[in-house]
């Protein structure tokens, strides 16, 4: 990629984009891990708790340059992290308020010692270090590209070595520890990595958007995938993609902002539109859900009002099946039943066809199969089966309806008095109308 | 600095609930989230009036709650990563709206993050009070109004919001308002003394409390003190070093911290330190005492040496202390190497190898265990057994006299 961009001649414009991509694709991965463990936080502490470290190391150094600030930083903040870690293990103080506590405490400390940097007497120039509060992409110079570039190869070899154990540890820490890996070591490593990319991202987004950056593009490909490759490549190129998309779409705006605004962009999409953890899609598997539901009380009602003549289908008069049970729009369902030809319809009546009649025969029967079931072995008095019913037979498959058959049939408690559907152990009649889903 | 401390115990106030809640990140997401509300509120009303700014606040703090809350539950992403995004998009979108419509206006978001009490406009006042003191003072009073009016319910819902919702209150709303009161009270801070120090004063004064004492109204208390404190103490460290005063307080409130963590009686890492101490070298006393005792038993004529008694207690500078101390404490007497217990130590003793004798009779006969895994739990449990114990141990074991080994359990 570096040389890539020597060959374009390394504009600004093109440095920048660069720039915030690699940043982003080293955050997408380790921020997965971040993300999985728990620790999205820690990416916002990290960015926080390496201001004191800058403000020293400038104090010492005496000038802006991006390796000194950047080891600074660094060892702010693990020393953060190391403080966190005490105060969680040997104090009451749970790990929210401890993070929230360093993240405060040393951020207000990087305040005092950038106001000291601040004044004449001490002849600083604060200019750019500023930026690694709020970000500032335009500052980036070519050797803070090269510094990009080793620590993204550093993540990135690191990552792909350790990816078992990584994973082994974010999934199942107990686990591992019992299996004897080093997990303390492990979790130290996955978090320097942490560390190391939101350091070197700070004065490119600055503090805030830093920590965005970090949750936003793992966050976003958690609604795509299960499996942690998968997250891990398309965190990554969310985080590629959010970069210099960013920088492009938000030109005079601040930079940090709009990388931030575009990679929110694509987890607010994500959330809407991610095919199974999705919004969209849960609405539309509930719906459907709840559309087949009502399809089969349907069938079913149909069923128990015709049972009294079978083998002849009687035409029903419309009323009488609203009488049946509560409906919330009778009118539609019955058109999605024609449409699917088990009933036949005239102005008032409504009479199954036989392909509809054998679709409710399977569902009467599986409802009351489980009523028996419940009344025979789990004790339940026959007029408090129906509701249960009701609420599982959607869910019986096939072969567990043959189950229960042939078990209530081995005890010789199968009623075959219809060859077909055992009669219901309660009066139809008398059945209150129960809430259709 | 009377603004700095309003600030600190307003702050402190409602941060006992988030810390208790475990919520305290939701105090640095929500001072961040606020920009954006802050700056419609102020492209709306065209001024920086106190009450368009709380509208904002209280708004955007709500539908940043509500966003975090719908994450979590509707779109099942972790619950600190959903906070996570929703406050720095919050945060985002402040920025790019602060850069496009206010620069340069009251809006410096290096003000807003460092905070400038030095600069506090004085000449502005309102009733007499400078702005910002007069705006802190407000929030001062609504917080502790609504904690006063509402202390039960909010307890209640910290503590156990099932507790809660089943007593007919709603938890929920709790906790949306206990939000937007953070967000108004983070707003309110935020010109005088900047987002960073309403971080720090909604955590670290509670969880310096909450190391110090186990009651709700004390820990709110300590954790008003600690914030007035560290106001007091980061005004005049600021002065002395002439430099950032919010930042100092944020350092004197995280010293404070720190010393909780060090010395508080009785969650203190000192104490907890002492405490052992004083346990092991209770237990190593005691080991010895049951020693010399079992030695005198078998055979009267014969006592141990000191350095038999130290290697038999395992030969650290633990067990080296115990014998003097004893010694000190008239436990034992010393005749040339000899040790011999006294007649306050050998009834001490019996009473510790009585213990250890019913305990060990107890698990056998009671609870079925093998003879030889028996010595080791009463090894260990001899010397939290008291005298109202031994007697109960004593009825229960119908008044035996022999412990399972065969020895004399001694009255």
């Amino acid at each position: 990629m570096i040389g890539l961009s020597l060959l374009l001649g390394l504009s600004l414009s093109n440095k920048v984009m660069i720039g915030t991509a690699m940043l982003g694709g080293m955050a997408g991965v380790v921020g997965s891990f971040a993300v999985l463990r728990g620790r999205s936080l820690v990416g916002d502490m990290l960015a926080h708790a390496a201001l004191p470290g800058i403000g020293l190391a400038f104090l010492i150094m005496g000038s802006r340059s991006m390796l000194g600030l950047s080891i600074g930083a660094l060892a702010s903040g693990l020393l953060a992290i190391a403080t966190v870690t005490v105060i969680v293990r040997w104090t009451r103080t749970k790990e929210d308020a401890a993070i929230g506590i360093v993240l405060s405490t040393f951020f207000g400390f990087g305040v005092v010692l950038l106001s000291i940097v601040q004044k004449p007497e001490i002849g600083g120039n604060k200019a750019g270090l500023d930026s690694y509060l709020f970000g500032e992409p335009g500052n980036m110079l070519t050797g803070d590209l090269y510094v990009l570039a080793v620590v993204g190869t550093l993540v990135l070899l690191a990552v792909g070595l350790l990816f078992k154990e990584f994973k082994l540890v974010c999934f199942d820490t107990d686990f591992a520890q019992s299996q004897g890996w080093p997990t303390l070591q492990l979790d130290l490593l996955m978090m320097a990595s942490l560390a190391l990319v939101t350091i070197v991202g700070l004065p490119i987004v600055g503090v805030i958007l830093m920590a965005a950056m970090i949750i936003l593009p793992a966050a976003t490909a958690r609604f795509w995938t299960n499996r942690l490759h998968l997250m891990l490549l398309l965190a990554a190129a969310f985080g590629v993609a959010a970069g210099p998309l960013g920088t492009y779409l938000g030109r005079g705006l601040p930079a940090g902002a709009s990388i931030v605004l575009t990679a929110a962009s694509f987890f607010v999409l994500s959330v809407l539109f991610a095919p199974r953890r999705g919004v969209v899609a849960k609405i539309v598997s509930e719906y459907q859900l709840r559309r087949r539901i009502s399809h089969e009380h349907l069938l079913r009602s149909l069923y128990e009002l015709s049972e009294s003549e079978l083998p002849t289908i009687p035409r029903l008069p419309l009323l009488s099946i609203h009488e049946h049970r509560h409906w919330n729009s009778l009118e539609k369902l019955l058109n999605l039943e024609v449409e699917a030809g088990t009933i036949e319809r005239s102005e008032q009546t409504v009479k199954l066809t036989p392909l509809g009649l054998r679709r409710a025969t399977e569902l009467t029967k599986a409802h009351r199969l489980w009523e028996m079931y419940l009344v025979q072995f789990a004790g339940i008095a026959p007029d408090h089966v129906d509701r249960d019913a009701d609420d599982i037979e959607h869910l019986l498959p096939e072969s567990l309806v043959l189950q229960l058959e042939q078990q209530l049939a081995n005890e010789g408690r199968l009623p075959l008095l219809i060859p077909e559907v055992p009669l219901s152990l309660h009066d139809l009649g008398t059945e209150k109308p129960s809430r259709e889903s | 600095m009377l603004t700095g401390a309003a600030t600190n115990v307003a702050c402190a106030l409602i941060g006992c609930f988030l810390v208790l809640r475990r919520m305290s990140m939701m105090g640095d997401a929500l001072s961040h989230a606020v920009l954006p509300g802050l700056v419609v509120a102020f492209l709306i009303s065209g001024s920086t009036g106190i009450l368009p700014l709380f509208l904002g606040a209280a708004v955007v703090g709500l539908l940043t709650t509500f966003l975090t809350q719908s994450l979590h539950q509707y779109a099942r992403v972790p619950s600190d990563a959903s906070m996570g995004v929703v406050f720095t998009t919050m945060f985002a979108i402040g920025v790019v709206l602060v850069k496009k419509y206010v620069s340069g206006l009251h809006f410096d978001i290096a003000c807003v993050y460092e905070g400038s009490l030095e600069l506090v406009p004085f000449a502005d006042t309102i009733a007499g009070l400078p702005r910002p003191l007069f705006t802190t003072l407000i929030v001062l009073i609504v917080n502790l109004a609504v904690l006063i009016v509402l202390w039960k319910e909010f307890k209640i819902s910290s503590f156990d919001g099932n507790l809660a919702t089943t007593m007919g209150f709603s938890s929920t709303a709790i906790h949306y308002l206990l939000m937007t009161l953070v967000a108004v009270t983070a707003v309110a801070s935020f010109e005088a003394v900047g987002s960073i120090l309403v971080v720090a004063m909604l955590i670290v004064p509670a969880a310096t409390a909450h190391l110090l004492c186990d009651r709700l109204a004390v820990m709110v208390a300590i954790s008003a003190g600690v914030g007035i404190a560290a106001s007091i103490l980061g005004y005049w460290a600021a002065y002395y070093f002439d430099t950032n005063i919010a930042g100092m307080m944020t350092v004197a409130v995280g010293v404070l911290y720190a010393l909780a963590v060090l010395f508080s009686p009785r969650y203190g890492i000192c104490s907890t330190l002492v405490r052992n101490f004083q346990m092991s070298l209770r237990v190593f006393r005691e080991d010895l005492l049951a020693m010399l005792y079992r030695v005198e038993e078998l055979d009267a004529s014969k006592s141990l040496t000191a350095t038999e008694a130290r290697i038999a207690l395992g030969s650290g500078w633990l067990a080296r202390l115990a014998i003097s101390n004893l010694i000190r404490a008239g436990g034992i007497g010393k005749e040339g190497d000899q040790l011999q217990l006294t007649v306050q130590g050998r009834s001490d003793a019996r009473q510790l190898v009585r213990s250890h004798r019913l305990w060990e009779t107890y698990l056998v006969e009671h609870l079925g265990m093998p003879l030889d895994h028996v010595h080791e739990p009463a090894n260990r449990i001899e010397h939290f057994i008291d005298e109202k114990l031994r007697q109960e141990l004593d009825a229960e074991l119908e008044e035996k006299s022999q412990d399972p080994h065969g020895r004399e359990i001694p009255e």
